[in-house]
């Protein structure tokens, strides 16, 4: 496989604009967006044929950096507007991305809904369990007990699993990783895209300087290496026994199903179908 | 984005300026002698935030840290261009990748 270089990567990058980045030093947000941009580029598909759309949010502003076509739009939505661009343009690769914070609770609703309809697109969700740009609000997937600006005293929350709640609403393909895992990040996001349905990928990122910092999870390196060591690959859960996974972050494809009508299509369907006129 | 935190009463941290500030670009001194093409791990120090990851998972040890947090080449023989601190480089600040692995590098 030839490697993927960092000049490759800054042709990706809205170069001469907007670097060095605002992300805080350290911060996994720049490894998921180079992450992305490898599977692209290993895919060879054109700039100008995918579409790239964010939320609000710290890990939504991936969007201003990547020279792909790109849609910053409003907090949790992204889904909904990448939804009427698939639908418009369904040869376009339509790439969401967007945070915890931006998918699971003021999004919740419009991520169910593209998972339950199935339309293709690869929504990857940076989880790195906080409200980062607003300062450190918990969010759907906030571990309970761990601390948050909006709960000093501990969280007492339950937590979404992303994955989880993807696939029971029926996204077609569902994955997850961590930051400090790009290769298979990329490898994932590669598949994603490809998936002709819903895809949904979960990255498991660090916030040092918000999350790390109300939590004492140490710096950014302390962090990875946490993803790292409490991470563990689907294939090896399935042979160990029960108390050591218990806990981990399980990486993987959770999910993948390729029977399902993907929704752009059965809407091409129903329109060839109109045109004929034999409706009734 | 850096921002202002200060602990509250209660120990936790809050935020205190909701203003992002304007990122310091750190000056190019920094073996500014070390061209792209001489040295097998190059490290661009406009972009670089002195995170210390690619430092930390270098398995070679190629890489050291300087008082300041700012990362160097230390023993660039030691390079075996296993690309981690390429990919783990949140800001796309450093390549060790082997040059002439990638059609277009120049
Ligand atoms: C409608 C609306 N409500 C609230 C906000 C304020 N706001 C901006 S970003 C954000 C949270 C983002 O958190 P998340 O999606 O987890 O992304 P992160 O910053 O952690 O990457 C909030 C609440 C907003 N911009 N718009
Ligand atoms: S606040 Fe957290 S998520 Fe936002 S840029 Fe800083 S480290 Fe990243
Ligand atoms: S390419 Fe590998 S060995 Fe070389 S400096 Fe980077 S991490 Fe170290
Ligand atoms: S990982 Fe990148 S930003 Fe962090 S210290 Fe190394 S070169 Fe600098």
């Amino acid at each position: 496989m030839a490697s993927i270089s960092q000049k490759t990567i800054h042709q990706y990058l809205r170069h001469n604009k907007k670097f060095p980045h605002v992300w805080c030093s350290g911060c996994s947000n720049g490894i998921v967006l180079g992450s992305i941009i490898r599977a692209v580029a290993e895919l060879e598909i054109p700039k100008d044929d995918i579409m790239m759309v964010s939320g609000i949010g710290c890990s939504s502003r991936i969007s201003v950096y990547a020279d792909f076509n790109s849609l910053h739009t409003l907090h949790g939505r992204p889904i909904a507007f990448a939804t009427g661009i698939k639908m418009y343009k369904p040869r376009m690769k339509v790439i969401v991305v967007t945070g915890d914070g931006d998918a699971t609770a003021i999004g919740g609703n419009h991520f169910i809904h593209a998972a339950r309809r199935n339309i293709d697109l690869t929504v990857i969700v940076i989880n790195n369990h906080i409200y980062g740009m607003t300062g450190g609000q918990f969010s759907p997937t906030t571990p309970t007990n761990d601390f948050a600006s909006t709960c000093p005293h501990g969280n007492i929350d339950p937590v979404f699993d992303v994955c989880q709640l993807a696939i029971g609403a029926g996204a077609t393909h569902v994955a997850r990783s961590t930051a400090f895992h790009s290769l298979e990040v990329q490898n994932m996001t590669k598949e994603a895209i490809e998936h002709p349905g819903c895809s949904v990928v979960e990255v498991i990122s660090a916030c040092p300087v918000i999350y790390g910092r109300m939590n004492k999870k140490g710096n950014a390196s302390k962090m990875m290496e946490n993803m790292r060591d409490n991470s563990i690959s689907l294939k090896a859960v399935e042979k160990l026994p029960e108390e050591k996974t218990k806990g981990k972050i399980v990486r993987g494809v959770l999910k993948k199903d390729t029977n399902i009508p993907e929704y752009t299509d059965s809407y091409a369907k129903l329109v060839e179908r109109l045109k004929r006129g034999n409706d009734e | 984005m850096p921002r202002k935190l200060e602990k509250s009463r209660d120990g936790v941290i809050i935020l205190k300026d909701d203003t992002p500030e304007k990122m310091e670009v750190e000056s190019n001194e920094v073996d500014a002698s070390e061209t792209y093409d001489k040295t097998p791990v190059y490290i661009y120090y406009n972009w670089c935030k002195k995170c210390g990851i690619c430092v930390s998972f270098c398995p070679t040890g190629t890489l050291a840290m300087k008082s300041d947090g700012t990362p160097y080449v230390k023993n660039p023989e030691k390079c075996i261009h296993c690309e981690t601190c390429d990919r783990l480089c949140p800001d796309f600040a450093i390549t060790g990748a082997k040059r002439g692995g990638d059609k277009n590098e120049c």
